[in-house]
């Protein structure tokens, strides 16, 4: 808690109805974020028990500058996950940073099932278990309608909420954060369905008096300044992340048609260029960060003769882009805003679905499963067909889908087609086939993430190739980003936010003590308790099979060797194991 | 520095990308503190993050200035330019300005039990990334 020297701690129990709250002083060394948030999981998890247990944990945790400085806007989740049976952890924007922070939380920790559906009112004053029956498969943006009206406080409340694939615990079903934000990754969105939680809404007016004026100012304005007036962060608020579709599609990276190839014929349609000229129509942001990376894309639908249209608004970002786009061979943006804006109605993660279907798609055409499975034809390029898959995922209802909404790996096991089932440790993939860097980044990050290590990049920025170089890079960068985590700074603005930045930020809020060598240790302490998790979960990085697919598509820097990715592997564990030891 | 007699202007609300850095420095310069409950400029949506973003702040009114008006101890006198000078020690705290604003600009902190308005500092302006908001 800002100016207090302890983390307050918020514990719902769903069964009972009960709430009561911790000051933990051994927790405030961590400063919040993923650090308070792994210690919290690893306390409350039941490694022994599966995901959707109603005895598991979901921790949420923001960090102890969260949205009184430009650009820390993020709330970490933690809970163990329904779709890679280990550590689940994912980071959401919005608004829910600062209405936990005015409500008076560090941290929270729901556990325990409610008989009915149910929604969470949270405030500074009170924790209510309020009725939720009649939402029932209510979708992701109606559900945010409703409790709007039901709610007061417009303006500094977050409403999170869980769409029927939540609901139907679809494995990689998502919640969203105040409509354009998501906890997208690794299936938060059932372990609510399995709780009956539809949705959390969390509004707060708590005073907190600043004890530095002039240093706080002074930090905010310098931080401000860095991040609006350098070029640090255009790249996000111009074209945003699509940015990167372009010069991805040019080398060679943009996994395609399932990853069967890495450039996209069409991928001038689909580019930044493209959505920012023919659909963008605003920008908006997340409290607190003057940059405004959430670019809302608009199409226009026909729904009737007569000149009868309807206006479909729709955000959009290049993953989004390569999930429901190139990788499914869509190749105009309004069918690729019509994909988003149905798994974002359902309420599953964009790259999953896109993933699934890719792989889908390709057994379709090699014949391995048929309409009697897959109830309609898959073919690259179909939106229409995607559509209703995407109904029939969160349906949950026909066989194969019900299958299928339990991941790639899992679809692949029982079908075949695990040679091309493009997951990470059960983790369907990002939008990179960059080399070594991306595809062992996310194989050993902790949590199967391309942003666990940004592993893309250094396949971008190194000039030559060396392997003790590269596990180094991904080994190091892992543990940083445990420290920027730990802050819950948006990983965007992880150039504004140096080391001497931070400690400027931390000094003007009365943390004068924390030293450089005091992140560094506690970044190592932060993963170390991951890897325990892990551990505890049962993963083995030395067991992890990657599809063959990786190895048999061009990659940016050409066709990877299974043998140096396992070796590549094998001595990141190696770093693992020596850490554990220390 | 923004001259003396200048008011604050949020008419450029269409372009706003909600990021609320205006509440943010104005809690923090005017109150001290960190909440944007307490910023003289209030951000809102209507509908959501999906509905536009609209301002409430202080429309700096010249000649009839019904909040001053209806202040039965002084505590609010008017501003050269527009708008009006809050005297901290006169306040009662009674709620009377609250009510009489039209614009609905003039909120009520329960915390110190005063009213807080926008004093036209222009400091807001100042950290909006768009040009949402500006001095006239």
């Amino acid at each position: 808690m800002l100016y207090e020297n302890y983390i307050k701690v918020l514990y719902i129990d769903l069964t009972i109805e009960r709430i009561h709250v911790e000051l933990r002083e051994d927790l405030k060394k961590y400063l919040g974020g993923v650090g308070v948030a792994a210690k919290l999981l690893e306390e409350n998890l039941r490694p022994e028990l599966d995901a959707l247990d109603e005895n598991q944990p979901i921790v949420f945790a923001i960090g102890v500058l969260s949205s009184i400085f430009p650009v820390i806007t993020k709330t970490v989740a933690m809970f163990k996950s329904p779709l890679t049976a280990e550590l689940g952890e994912s980071y959401a924007g919005g608004r829910m940073a600062m209405t936990m922070q005015m409500a008076g939380y560090d941290a929270m920790v729901i556990i325990g099932k409610k008989k009915r559906l149910t929604y969470l009112s949270i405030n500074s004053h009170d924790v209510s278990f309020m009725d939720a029956r009649a939402f029932k498969s209510v979708k992701t943006n109606l559900i945010g309608r409703h409790i709007r009206d039901r709610e007061p406080g417009a303006g500094k409340r977050s409403i999170l909420r869980i769409g029927p694939a939540g609901e139907n615990m679809v494995k990689y079903a998502s919640v969203c954060v105040d409509t354009y934000r998501h906890f997208g990754r690794l299936g938060l969105g059932a372990v609510f369905g399995s709780k009956n939680l539809k949705a959390i809404s969390i509004t707060g007016e708590k005073s907190i008096p600043i004890q530095n004026l002039k240093g706080y100012l002074q930090a905010y304005r310098d931080i401000h300044t860095k991040a609006t007036n350098t070029e640090l962060m255009s790249k996000y608020h111009d074209l945003g992340t699509p940015v990167n579709v372009e010069p991805l599609n040019a080398a060679g990276a943009l996994p395609t048609y399932n990853l069967k190839q890495a450039r996209f014929e069409s991928a001038e349609a689909i580019s930044g260029e493209s959505f920012a000229i023919n659909n963008l129509v605003r920008k908006v942001a997340c409290t607190g960060c003057p940059v405004g990376c959430i670019h809302i894309g608009q199409y226009r639908a026909e729904f009737d003769q007569g000149y009868e249209y309807e206006s479909v608004s729709v955000g959009y970002d290049y993953e989004l882009i390569f999930a429901l786009g190139s990788f499914l061979g869509i190749d105009n943006p309004k069918d690729i805003l019509r994909l988003i804006e149905a798994v974002e109605e359902v309420g599953m993660d964009a790259m999953s679905t896109g993933v699934c279907l890719g792989w889908a798609t390709e057994a379709f055409e090699r014949g391995i499963i048929t309409e009697n499975e897959t109830i309609i034809p898959l073919s690259f390029g179909n939106a229409e067909n995607y559509l209703i898959a995407i109904n029939y995922l969160s349906e949950q209802e026909l066989e194969f889908y019900k299958h299928l909404g339990g991941g790639v790996q899992k679809a692949s096991e029982k079908y075949g087609g695990k040679e091309f089932a493009m997951s990470v440790a059960g983790n369907e993939m990002a939008g990179y086939h960059t080399g070594y860097g991306s595809l062992i980044g996310a194989t050993v990050g902790a949590r199967h993430s391309h942003l666990c290590n940004g592993g893309y990049s250094f396949d971008q920025s190194m000039k030559e190739f060396d392997k003790q170089k590269l596990v180094d890079a991904l080994f190091d960068e892992e543990i940083e980003r445990c420290m920027l985590n730990s802050l819950t700074i948006c990983l965007f603005a992880r150039k504004v936010y140096d080391r001497e930045t931070i400690l400027m930020a931390l000094k003007s809020i009365g943390l004068e003590d924390v030293t450089n060598e005091d992140l560094t240790s506690i970044s190592k302490e932060i993963y170390k308790t991951k890897l325990r998790i892990k551990k505890s979960l049962g993963f083995d990085l030395g067991k992890v099979q990657l599809p063959s697919r990786f190895f048999k598509t061009d990659s940016m820097n050409g066709i990877l060797s299974e043998k140096i990715a396992y070796e590549l592997i094998a001595m990141f564990n190696q770093k693992n194991e020596e850490l554990l030891l220390t | 520095m923004i001259r003396m007699g200048k008011i604050l202007k949020a008419d450029g609300m269409n372009i706003c990308i909600g990021c609320f850095s205006c509440m943010l420095v104005c809690a923090s310069v005017n109150q001290k503190n960190h909440s944007i409950t307490k910023s003289a400029i209030k951000i809102r949506t209507s509908g959501g993050i999906e509905g536009r973003f609209f301002s409430t702040v202080c429309l700096g009114c010249v000649e009839e200035i019904a909040c001053a008006e209806a202040c039965p101890s002084s505590a609010l006198e008017p501003r050269e330019g527009g708008g009006v000078i809050f005297r901290h020690d006169k306040c009662i705290g009674c709620r009377k300005c609250t009510k009489a604003c039209i614009a609905g600009a003039v909120f009520f902190d329960e915390e110190t039990k005063n009213p807080i308005i926008c004093k036209h500092c222009g400091l807001c302006v100042k950290f909006c990334p768009h040009d949402c908001l500006r001095m006239e």
